[in-house]
């Protein structure tokens, strides 16, 4: 009988021993003072920020390191002004700037429109997301400052890429829509 | 189409009721016939409009903004040739008009145009003159009434469904129960004979061994009295303690298969699997940063503000995610918690601004003694994300892969070629490296990758 009350104390042991091991939380560290960083790390929450977060978005009525300031409105007169915009990117590297607009239109926007811009991207053909238009579409006649204007702001159900993707990016972007539209016309 | 501008709105509401009657009875009777769709497509021709054709140039043109049954960009669309010629006394002609150029109503100052175009916050509709009068029937004799093809054809295959998997429950249930009871029966057959081999002993005057053996010394005294046994058993007691000690302090530290619980259900599965969305699309800041960034709930909203809730695979959840509880419903429930992060108003279809921040857990932490930057391998590296982050696009929940200790890096850097193609800022030191070593490809450590300072710092 002692025998058999030995064994079962030693097995709840065991088992206290691995029930201890919870994926639920990180491990034990060595020397926490050398994982844990002095400096704010980003996302970490601070208590002085009003949400207690790190996240936050620039202060009003600056301008972010880096950033180019687009002047025209998120309204329909906007949208009519950005159609004459051209490209301020150099037309003399084209075809490096429409390699990268490739590799990023098709990891932000071929999900939706489709890798050839015909509006038959993987959402769309798996019904999730639907009434995608083609890039060809003749009512839109989209141009190269619409687009980036679209992209901008984004455009009814389409949200904005803004935060994605960064001023030479979204012209590029916008050049290979403009490919895009091309060679579904043709 | 003479025979269409010709019609009086009297008749054509006429008509048009009387096919929204022939059309329920229909479903009602929904028995799948091709005589009875036969009858119907024609039925609809007379008036002017093919709901099938009418759906499939909904999805494609109207459904970005528009549902049938829910406020979107634009207004629900259910019946809504009725409802204008009821509501507002607008005819089909003013919805010809406003579908093929609704800009130009606008500014002609139409009064119900302006009415819907401000209360819909100024998002002008796209004008649609590719479309013919004919198409627009279509599209109106699909809202008037879709068709009930897709609820004929998923109820066979949910009750199918369930009929196999509780099927095979409950055979394995069985077998199951059959064992026990089989384990049972041989464990009292063992008792019994027990029992009775016991009495024969008895009989037979074999009990007296018994008492002989315990006059015996115990076997743990004998143990104890020979001090060569207590030393080998101590020795090897202390190794294998040692052993454990040994790997129970070299885990320390290390995160792998660390899986914490998210305060929204996210499931990479669904969304890196089945979508097969890029992982940059939302972590869009390891092409160009240290960091691989959490996105803001904006990011959620591009494909969220349209997919308000789940629907499934086409063949339904398995049986495996019906029994951890991932059923529709549940996972309907967790895009309503986006909604209530980001404050968004389903009904009015806007930002309400009260938004409460997400805490997201963190899964994987490197030390603060190593420096990692996601952008050098993602963009400049070329690496896989899955090189590092396992099979994200098959984990419900996601759970750190790779142990990230200082050995699994270097493996890695020993390993790995670098991708020299297409990049000038290497072609000189590769030139010259490739040499040295005496090598054609240059591994990340042969660059230099081993270096304590790259890393530390």
């Amino acid at each position: 009988m002692m025998k058999l009350l030995k064994i079962a104390a030693f097995g709840m042991l065991v088992l206290i021993g691995f029930s201890c091991a919870d994926k639920n939380r990180p491990n034990y560290q060595y020397m926490p003072n050398m994982y844990e960083p002095v400096g704010y790390e980003a996302y970490q929450p601070v208590y002085f920020l009003p949400d207690g977060s790190l996240a936050l978005l620039p202060a009003e009525n600056t301008i972010a390191r880096g950033t180019v300031p687009y002047e025209i409105a998120n309204d329909m007169e906007g949208k009519l002004q950005s159609r004459t915009q051209l490209s301020p990117l150099d037309s003399l590297n084209t075809e490096a700037n429409l390699a990268n607009g490739k590799e990023l239109y098709d990891i932000y926007c071929a999900i939706c429109h489709g890798p050839k811009g015909a509006g038959q991207g993987t959402l769309v053909k798996r019904e999730k997301i639907l009434g995608v238009p083609s890039y060809a579409d003749v009512a839109r006649d989209i141009t190269v400052g619409s687009t980036y204007h679209v992209i901008y702001y984004g455009l009814n159900a389409m949200g904005s890429y803004a935060g994605q993707l960064d001023h030479t990016e979204r012209w590029q972007v916008s050049e290979y829509v403009m490919k895009l539209k091309g060679e579904l016309t043709e | 189409m003479k025979k269409v501008s010709n019609r009086n709105p009297f008749s054509s509401f006429f008509g048009f009721s009387l096919v929204t009657l022939l059309l329920i009875f229909n479903t009602g009777l929904a028995q799948d016939s091709a005589a009875e769709t036969e009858a119907t497509t024609t039925t609809e021709e007379v008036v002017g409009g093919d709901p099938v054709k009418g759906k499939q140039l909904f999805n494609q043109n109207c459904a970005a903004c528009h549902s049938l049954n829910r406020k979107m960009t634009g207004p629900a669309l259910a019946n809504v040739e009725s409802r204008l010629a009821e509501e507002e006394g607008l005819d089909k002609d003013w919805l010809y008009r406003w579908i093929k150029n609704s800009p130009a109503m606008i500014a002609e100052g139409d009064a119900y145009a302006v009415r819907t175009y401000n209360e819909y916050n100024q998002a002008a509709m796209t004008a649609f003159p590719t479309l013919s009068d004919q198409d627009i029937d279509d599209i109106l004799a699909y809202t008037a009434a879709p068709p009930p093809a897709p609820v004929v054809a998923t109820t066979p295959v949910a009750g199918s469904g369930d009929g196999s998997g509780s099927g095979s429950a409950i055979s394995n249930e069985l077998i199951l129960g059959a064992l026990v009871l089989i384990f049972g029966l041989l464990v009292m057959m063992l008792f019994l004979v027990n029992k009775t081999l016991k009495r024969i002993a008895e009989a037979n005057g074999l009990v007296k061994e018994k008492a002989l053996a315990e006059k015996r010394t115990p076997i743990w005294k004998a143990f104890a009295q020979n001090q060569f046994l207590v030393l080998v058993t101590s020795i090897l007691l202390i190794l294998a303690a040692a052993y454990f000690a040994y790997g129970w302090m070299m885990q320390l530290g290390i995160d792998q298969g660390y899986e914490p619980v998210q305060p929204i259900h996210y499931s990479h599965k669904i969304h890196a699997g089945d979508n097969k969305i890029e992982c940059n699309y939302c972590h869009s800041s390891a092409r160009v940063s240290k960091h691989s960034g959490i996105p803001s709930l904006n990011v959620c909203m591009n494909c969220h503000k349209s997919i308000y809730e789940y629907t499934g695979n086409a063949e339904g959840p398995s049986a495996e995610d019906l029994a951890n509880g991932y059923t529709n419903e549940f996972y309907t429930g967790e895009i309503k918690k986006l909604y209530k992060a980001v404050g968004w108003d389903e009904e009015n279809q806007q930002y309400t601004g009260e938004t409460q921040p997400v805490q997201w857990v963190r899964v994987h932490n490197l030390p603060d003694l190593a420096y990692f930057n996601h952008s050098q391998h993602v963009t400049v590296g070329k690496i896989e994300c899955q090189t590092c982050h396992g099979p994200i696009e098959e984990m419900e929940i996601v759970q750190q892969f790779a142990p990230l200790t200082m050995g699994w890096c270097i493996k890695c850097h020993q390993e790995t070629n670098v991708d020299v193609k297409d990049n000038g800022y290497y072609e000189k030191i590769h030139a010259e490296l490739s040499k040295k070593y005496e090598v054609d490809k240059l591994t990340a450590a042969q660059l230099g990758g081993l270096e304590c300072g790259k890393c530390h710092y």
